[in-house]
């Protein structure tokens, strides 16, 4: 359940952060993620960032779906 | 729905669907696989996914809908706090046109009651800053993904000392619902598609129970079509080998342990309590309460009145949340129950299984093709 | 252009602070000979060769000044474009605002003078208007009322029943940015790039018009958006109507702002934007007609006519994986929600 999506975290403190995301940004709170820093992509859910994006993973899933759908596309 | 994005790449999902129907025709016997999560329902029926799928798999939606879950007579003591007049109501919009005993908080709020539609728990915080006079009630429902959230808002509020902002406790946590559902020999469950977000913060591994003890296959996905897509693979080729585990489609923001701050805080706030499952009635230690040292945040200690609570005669919200039936099996559907005046929680949130089939797949049940 | 530094009951009592307002306010900003009169009903110039179209609108938003527009350009904008999706050409313009008690007089000179740039943009004239006040607590801020009045040139005509099979549906820009717009500075977004479509849009379609397209019908989808518009276009015209989720136009900002607080572009708000029925042949050469204005450089086709059929909804959506599904009038508000 719950919508959350992936927003690049530009700045925090230890408490708050700016998150953005195709030119929207919002102010949410960093304390369930006191690993994260700028530059990274979070999870936001609620105004909250609960999870750190990791970027291999999210490349490998992309690496795989494409190879679907070039399956796909070369029939 | 992004164009350009793979996970919503038509092309993608086509070849999915493709790969899920020659794989599954291997399989001996039809599959019935939950999608546990509300949000993995509307996501189904927003982007027509039943319709590619062969006759021999069945998605049928489970108990991850947290406004379906939420039981009238929580849903009372909301208005009848409204009603006081030194509280302000802070919620989610997701509960405004929930059912209760009496009004819907929409109607109460028509009536002139303050209720507070607010995108994060913070807003109400910021309510609360705002109206010193009042005392904030934030209506807290939603489930491992989101109590973490309410957790730091409380949290935040002792900090900054705002002594006005309290919660209605109404957090679950999944794995005890469905541990029900997977001993239920009622319930035919062959495979889960396990809630993505709950697992951000819960981790993978607290799901490995399915495959220990109930020998079924979840499979932990994401909330795009292609995601989903990928899970129902994942456990049609698990049924094909013989196999029940965990598997994790998720891994860019699920990790097996989830979020340990999130979790941390989650243990400081609250303590596992019973709680009450529209559908499934009571079970034990599958919600959350303030611990003792977080009373003065709770709004049950505000005095109320409280009416005799009654469920909607004729509602089987119950049976559509457990899986028993699929929303058109319930006689109310679409007839007298329908999302301009909803009978059952299931047609109110945008989640519910029934909402969801109303606005998407009712006609697509039927077979309706261009 | 002076306005007071605070709107007090008076001002809306017919009185010295009335006329004040209207002198030192309404008439710099609206200036034609018609308004100036100040008589009791404004006399008209006999108007051109058509048929009259008359129409009213009531105006509220929160907030009452936003990226792209405020209340005042918002009133004029929707009024016009209520006449031009009638087929016809907007002429006249009624401005009437309700302000509460102790309402910023910068917000109510802001307003004005969006109300005046957008008239002016438009081509319209601003004949008349009026001035209420209510009691602190009795109303949000400011309120306008409108109305318009246009003629529909001889020779044309738009209506819901001209629609027909296999006409082409065309939108003439990115959907929801208006409504997202407003969302977003609700709920605490903050966004150089997301601005609100508002605008007039009679100059957009009268060169389709002058171009000779021959279109069914136009509908503005304000409130409730493409997917509310279509149900009651599709009602009127017996008829159903299939569209493609891949084909709407939605701007990145737009769309995060949905992802982010759970609504769907289909329902969003547009304020400058028009939905096109014609013939499929047509169909690109009124593409490349709309592209060539700045406002219509977005538009796109998003969907077809067809007829209806038991077993489907009057308007349907071409999903991600092929399937159809229906697409529903709005219940309730579109809210924002986070399961």
């Amino acid at each position: 359940m719950c919508l959350a999506i992936p927003m690049k975290l530009e700045r925090r403190d230890e408490f708050e952060g700016v998150v953005s995301l195709d030119g929207i940004s919002r102010t949410v709170s960093v304390m369930l993620l006191p690993e994260a820093e700028p530059g990274q992509w979070v999870l936001v859910h609620a105004g909250y960032a609960i999870a750190v994006v990791d970027e291999d993973q999210a490349r490998e899933t992309l690496e795989l779906i494409g190879e679907h759908a070039d399956a796909m596309r070369d029939l | 729905m992004t164009p350009g994005d793979p996970y919503h790449d038509p092309a993608a999902v086509r070849s999915l669907a493709a790969a899920i129907r020659d794989e599954s025709a291997g399989l001996r016997d039809p599959l019935t696989i939950m999608e546990v999560c509300g949000s993995h329902t509307h996501a189904i029926a927003r982007a027509g996914l039943r319709s590619v799928l062969p006759p021999n798999l069945r998605l049928i939606s489970g108990p991850g809908c947290p406004v379906c879950v939420t039981p009238v007579d929580w849903l009372d003591r909301a208005v009848a706090l409204v009603r006081r007049d030194d509280v302000i109501l802070a919620t989610f919009g997701d509960l405004m046109r929930v059912p209760s005993s009496g009004p819907t908080l929409e109607a109460v709020r028509s009536e002139g009651a303050p209720v507070e539609i607010v995108y994060s728990p913070r807003d109400a915080l910021d309510i609360a800053r705002a109206h010193p006079d009042r005392t904030v009630v934030f209506l807290a429902v939603g489930f491992e993904t989101t109590a973490p959230t309410i957790a730091a808002a409380l949290v935040e509020a002792e900090r900054e000392g705002i002594r006005n902002f309290m919660i209605l406790p109404g957090n679950k946590t999944m794995p005890e619902p469905m541990r029900l559902i997977a001993s239920d020999p009622a319930i035919r469950v062959d495979g889960f598609l396990l809630p993505g977000h709950v697992s951000v913060i819960a981790g993978w591994e607290t799901f490995t129970f399915l495959a220990d003890d109930h020998g079924l296959p979840g499979v932990v996905v994401g909330f795009t079509p292609v995601d989903v897509l990928r899970g129902v693979l994942e456990v049609v080729r698990q049924r094909l080998r013989g196999e029940a585990r965990v598997a994790n489609l998720y891994g860019r923001v699920v990790t097996a342990g989830g979020n340990t701050s999130a979790r941390r805080l989650l243990d400081q706030v609250f303590v596992p309590a019973p709680a009450t499952w529209r559908g499934l009635g009571e079970i034990p230690g599958s919600g959350l309460d303030p611990a003792p040292a977080w009373a003065h945040r709770d709004a049950r200690n505000i005095d109320v009145e409280l009416p005799e609570p009654h469920e909607p005669p004729g509602c089987r919200c119950g049976d559509v949340l457990k899986g028993v039936i699929s929303p058109p099996e319930c006689p109310l559907f679409a007839t007298a129950c329908t999302p301009e005046s909803p009978v059952g929680a299931c047609m109110v949130s945008s989640e519910g299984s029934c909402a969801a089939w109303y606005r998407h797949d009712r006609l697509g049940s039927r077979g309706a093709r261009p | 252009m002076k306005a007071p530094q605070r709107i007090l009951l008076a001002h809306g009592a017919g009185g010295r602070l009335t006329r004040e307002l209207v002198e030192r306010l309404f008439l710099p900003a609206f200036a034609n000979p018609e308004l100036e009169d100040l008589d009791d009903a404004a006399l008209l110039p006999e108007l051109p060769p058509g048929r009259p179209a008359l129409t009213t609108d009531g105006h509220v938003v929160d907030p009452p000044v936003f990226a792209g527009g405020d209340l005042g350009t918002l009133s004029v904008n929707g009024t016009v474009n209520d006449l031009v999706m009638a087929g016809a050409r907007p002429l006249w313009l009624t401005w009437a605002v309700i302000l509460e008690e102790g309402l910023d007089g910068e917000l109510l000179a802001t307003c004005v003078e969006g109300a005046r740039r957008a008239a002016e943009e438009a081509g319209v004239r601003i004949a008349a208007g009026d001035t209420k006040t209510v009691p602190r607590g009795k109303g949000d801020r400011i309120f306008a009322v409108t109305a318009g009045l246009g003629v529909v040139p001889p020779g044309r005509g738009v209506n819901d029943r001209n629609i027909a099979p296999g006409d082409a549906i065309l939108v003439t820009g990115t959907v929801g940015d208006h409504g997202a717009t407003i969302m977003a500075h609700r709920h605490g977004m903050e966004s150089t790039e997301l601005v609100s479509d508002c605008a007039a849009l009679n100059g957009l379609l009268e060169p389709l018009w002058e171009a000779g397209v021959p279109i069914h019908a136009l509908h503005d989808p304000t409130r409730g958006g493409v997917a509310t518009t279509c149900n009651e276009a599709a009602a009127r015209s017996g008829l159903r109507f299939v569209l493609d989720q891949q084909a709407l136009p939605v701007a990145p900002p737009v769309r995060a702002v949905c992802e982010l607080l759970g609504l769907d572009p289909f329902y969003l708000a547009c304020e400058g934007r028009a939905l096109v029925w014609l013939p499929e042949a047509e169909a690109d050469r009124a593409l490349e007609i709309l592209r060539g204005h700045p406002l219509g450089r977005g538009s796109a086709r998003i969907g077809e006519v067809v007829d209806s059929a038991p077993g489907h909804a009057p308007v349907e959506v071409r999903t991600v994986s092929g399937a159809l599904r229906p697409l529903d009038l709005l219940s309730g508000m579109d809210l924002p929600r986070i399961c």
